[in-house]
């Protein structure tokens, strides 16, 4: 069990430089953050692209503030568990005990949830009942390919992944149907040439300008029905659905712990960025207050006032007294 | 005079024609957030969530043309149309003046 004083879930630039000002009033922290490195959307989505709003930086990219904030934190020895979602979270007398999607456990004294967009989750067709056929048949991802071996298996969608396991999957597969609601594909060149040499063979099917209309089955997925831009619709019998629309930011678990939350955002009180459960805290793109912005630089200044707070949460009875490190250096651990 | 009517469809159906400043540097999701429609706009604007999905139902002419980063997210959305676009990638400018969109992202 990891044991520390503040669990800081995402390890994005707002969640590392927490550790700092956490770290300047000799609070430890651990970092949890479902990618398997620091930097959030910064190091993951745009690593090179230049940031102009960072005071003191003309210029600076992403990764190189990522790399930067690393190093700033580095005094303060912050633990990490990377690849890992945080999933659950329980009140103790102390104050939290948080479990993640694999298993780790964390005891601390306060939460600060870093969390930025949230997690990426699989988007999901709007298509009714589709939850009820989840792990029956329905999957937004392909684990081990070998499941769709001598089956009937339906893809959607018209990207990278939709095209690269067309091509994989009709190697083994019974039969493979391709949905995609354009004509063109945008992935690749070389995979979209593949499946539609695949599909004049005759080895996949394949339904351009159609859209998934509907899904059926007792128990476990049996048909779909398919709905051509031209009003025509066909049901085709499958095993296996695999709708591949990408990723999209949801709150994921979090929105389940009784956070007083506003349009998938968390809301906080400006004083010190407390959210309604006392000792947890959301700072940067993740919290939504008046006038808030999304920018880097604000939830640097919320982690700041987080942590005078959070210090008081934990040391109730302590004075503290505010120090700029121009006069007192950084004291590290 | 630098404002420009645009006509707003929203998810009940209900459309409004809205006066919108082009001088402001706003794009089309800033707009419709500050009128109060329910957009999320989750990734601030980055072409990241598509949360700001619209349908333009008249004017897509007078639009510039996606970038990549919305062509990939508008390529991976269920109900995207060939009309569709993301909202946070367009910036208001005079060109627009009498274009219609209608709110196209899932509402949560």
């Amino acid at each position: 069990m990891i044991q520390t004083d503040i669990c800081i879930i995402g390890a994005g630039p707002v969640g590392q430089f927490a550790v700092f000002e956490a770290g300047l009033l000799k609070l430890r922290c651990h970092l949890v953050d479902a990618l398997p490195q620091v930097g959030g959307q910064l190091s993951e989505i745009y690593p090179q692209k230049p940031i102009y709003d960072i005071p003191g930086y003309p210029t600076i990219k992403a990764q190189e503030l990522v790399d930067n904030l690393t190093e700033q934190i580095k005094p303060f020895n912050p633990t990490y568990t990377l690849g890992e979602r945080l999933d659950a979270v329980e009140k103790t007398a102390t104050g939290f005990n948080l479990r993640t999607s694999d298993g780790t456990e964390i005891d601390c004294k306060v939460v600060v949830i870093a969390g930025g967009l949230g997690c990426f989750e699989p988007r999901k067709p709007p298509l009714k009942e589709i939850a009820n056929f989840e792990g029956k048949g329905v999957s937004y991802m392909v684990k081990d390919p070998e499941l769709f071996r001598d089956k009937n298996v339906i893809l959607a969608g018209g990207g990278d992944s939709a095209l690269d396991w067309t091509i994989e999957l009709s190697k083994i597969a019974k039969k493979i149907t391709l949905v995609h609601r354009n004509e063109t594909f945008r992935g690749a060149p070389d995979s979209a040439d593949k499946v539609f040499e695949l599909a004049k063979e005759g080895k996949i099917n394949l339904l351009l300008k159609s859209n998934l209309e509907s899904i059926s089955g007792n128990g476990k997925l049996n048909s779909v029905k398919i709905k051509g831009a031209d009003k025509s619709e066909m049901e085709i019998e499958a095993d296996y659905l695999i709708p591949l629309f990408g990723l999209s930011p949801k709150l994921g678990p979090i929105a389940d712990w009784g956070l007083s939350i506003h349009k998938n955002q968390i809301e906080v009180n400006t004083t010190d960025y407390s959210t309604n459960v006392p000792g947890i805290y959301a700072i940067g793109d993740i919290n939504t207050y008046p006038g808030k912005l999304k920018l880097i630089l604000c939830g640097f200044h919320e982690a700041a006032l987080m942590a005078q707070s959070a210090f008081k949460h934990i040391y109730p009875e302590k004075h503290l007294s505010f120090k700029y490190t121009t006069v007192n250096g950084i004291e590290s651990f | 005079m630098s404002d420009i009517k645009i006509k707003v469809q929203d998810y009940s159906g209900d459309v409004q024609e809205l006066e919108a400043p082009t001088d402001m540097g706003l794009s089309l999701m800033e707009f419709l957030k500050a009128n109060e429609y329910p957009i999320l706009a989750t990734c601030g604007g980055m072409a990241l969530c598509a949360t700001c999905h619209v349908i333009v139902e008249d004017g897509m002419d007078l639009l510039n043309d996606p970038g990549d980063q919305e062509m990939d997210q508008l390529d991976l959305l269920p109900n995207a149309e060939f009309n569709s676009r993301l909202a946070c990638q367009l910036r208001l400018n005079p060109d627009m003046d009498g274009m219609m969109v209608r709110l196209a992202a899932d509402e949560e």
